[in-house]
């Protein structure tokens, strides 16, 4: 039987394997092949994003298994880099390493990824992990001395918070250049010569910005929703008759009703609206929306219950609205711990009393 | 940021500028243009705009800032009065 007959078993064979399969490894999807350096071989990445990204990057901005999004530290490239080309340092985080390969907009150049336990870059040098030690030990064994022409790394300025610069050149003999803290603006900086302009250094928090970070806080309450609405309902069938199951339902609904109006005040409305909401201290920003978003679920129970329980549901309204927003200060950049714990000393003793009291007015309320 | 302000006098935020050189590194790293080099010193020009995250202090090659760093994020402060070690907001 000649070769190129069709054989009976599928369809002609798909091209053989390649030169970066190696037995028990799997290339990951966003590396484009591997390259040979001086020093061994280094994954050149691919600069657009893929779906599989997209898809991933949505669901860990949901919490899902956020704590194991992460790249293998190391050397990584992209373009077609030599010994001149720049390095820059980063997390690996996986959406870091992301927004690095597909933003940074350079021909070329070496990618040094520390081992931050994944976590980005300015929680991981405010956590010690992007830390002088760590920079020095990945330069060492990526061997970038053995290859490189320059002795320079540009690192994220948000990093300095962990990185003292010159301890970095004492203990490898590099040097720490401070990047932009947008990386979209690498590009910019170097053609600058390296000079960042005061814009290029200072954080900001735009709208898209705080509104991509909603979906964690959720999923943070989404967590803890099963037992509250069990509390909810519970407390809520408490009556003359002891116990009504009845009660439970209808009240109980209003209550989760006056629930949700607390997440969306506190954890949706107050970090998109958060410059224009009045007050400094988040709780208060929340209490104003939860305020607002109180009086209209009041409004429509008006005709169907009781000035008490309706004084009950807004002020639950407020107070969860309150609480939420005064979590949201750990994703924002710009609130110091200093000031954040002042907030909370007066804030949470508020935040709970007013529970109380809307427990004890919505048991109360069932019994007149 | 001038656009988000939060609490004023909340920062621990201490410049020795007898001891500062002006060599500029705290006002390259500060995310919030607290710090700034007049007349080859540093100067705190804007205090309230501090959210402590400790890079100045990090990276003064002389030891003339001093800030209490840490994380302004009621979470971990939550967590850390209930002795929760090592359980910060963010990851």
């Amino acid at each position: 039987m000649a070769q190129d007959e069709k054989v009976c078993c599928g369809p002609p064979s798909g091209p053989p394997s390649g030169p970066f399969e190696r037995p028990g490894y799997r290339l990951l999807p966003f590396v484009a092949e591997v390259i040979d350096t001086a020093t061994g071989p280094v994954p050149r990445v691919k600069t657009i994003l893929e779906t599989s990204d997209h898809l991933s990057t949505a669901r860990v901005r949901w919490g899902i298994r956020r704590d194991q999004y992460k790249v293998a530290p190391g050397l990584y490239c992209i373009g077609h880099p030599n010994a001149h080309s720049p390095v820059l340092v980063t997390a690996n985080y996986k959406l870091s390493f992301d927004r690095v390969r597909s933003e940074a907009n350079l021909p070329a150049a070496w990618i040094l990824v520390v081992d931050t336990r994944g976590i980005n870059v300015w929680c991981a040098a405010g956590k010690g992990t992007f830390s002088t030690e760590e920079v020095v030990r990945q330069v060492r064994a990526a061997r970038l001395d053995a290859f490189l022409a320059h002795r320079r790394l540009i690192l994220p300025q948000l990093a300095a918070t962990g990185v003292s610069a010159r301890n970095v050149t004492k203990e490898c003999g590099f040097t720490v250049i401070w990047g932009p803290v947008r990386i979209g603006e690498l590009r910019r900086f170097i053609d600058g010569g390296m000079n960042a302009s005061l814009s290029m250094r200072q954080v900001t928090f735009p709208f898209y910005e705080r509104l991509v970070l909603v979906p964690v806080e959720l999923s943070f309450i989404i967590r803890h929703l099963p037992w509250v609405l069990a509390v909810v309902f519970l407390l809520s069938g408490i009556g003359a008759n002891v116990f009504s199951f009845q009660m439970a339902w209808t009240r109980g609904l209003w209550m989760a009703a006056a629930l949700a109006g607390g997440v969306l005040s506190g954890s949706i409305l107050t970090p998109a609206l958060l410059p224009w909401i009045p007050g400094r201290a988040f709780s208060l920003k929340g209490v104003w929306a939860g305020l607002l978003v109180g009086l209209m679920i009041g409004g429509t129970l008006w005709h169907r219950t009781s000035v008490w329980e309706v004084v009950a549901l807004l002020l639950f309204t407020m107070a969860l609205s309150s609480f939420l927003a005064m979590n949201f200060t750990g994703a924002t950049p710009f609130t110091s711990p200093s000031g954040v714990e002042k907030e909370m000393r007066k804030a949470l003793p508020a935040q709970f009393g007013t529970i109380l009291a809307v427990i004890a007015l919505w048991i109360t309320a069932a019994f007149r | 940021m001038k656009d988000f302000r939060y609490l004023s006098g909340g920062s621990t935020l201490v410049l020795d500028r007898d001891v500062c050189t002006g060599c500029g590194m705290c006002e390259m790293v500060c995310p919030h243009g607290v710090l700034t080099v007049e007349k080859k010193k540093a100067a705190v020009v804007d205090h309230d705009g501090c959210m402590e995250c400790g890079a100045c202090a990090n990276n003064c090659p002389v030891g003339a800032i001093r800030v209490s760093p840490g994380v302004g994020c009621a979470a971990a402060i939550i967590n850390a009065w209930l002795g929760k070690e090592g359980a910060a907001c963010c990851g």
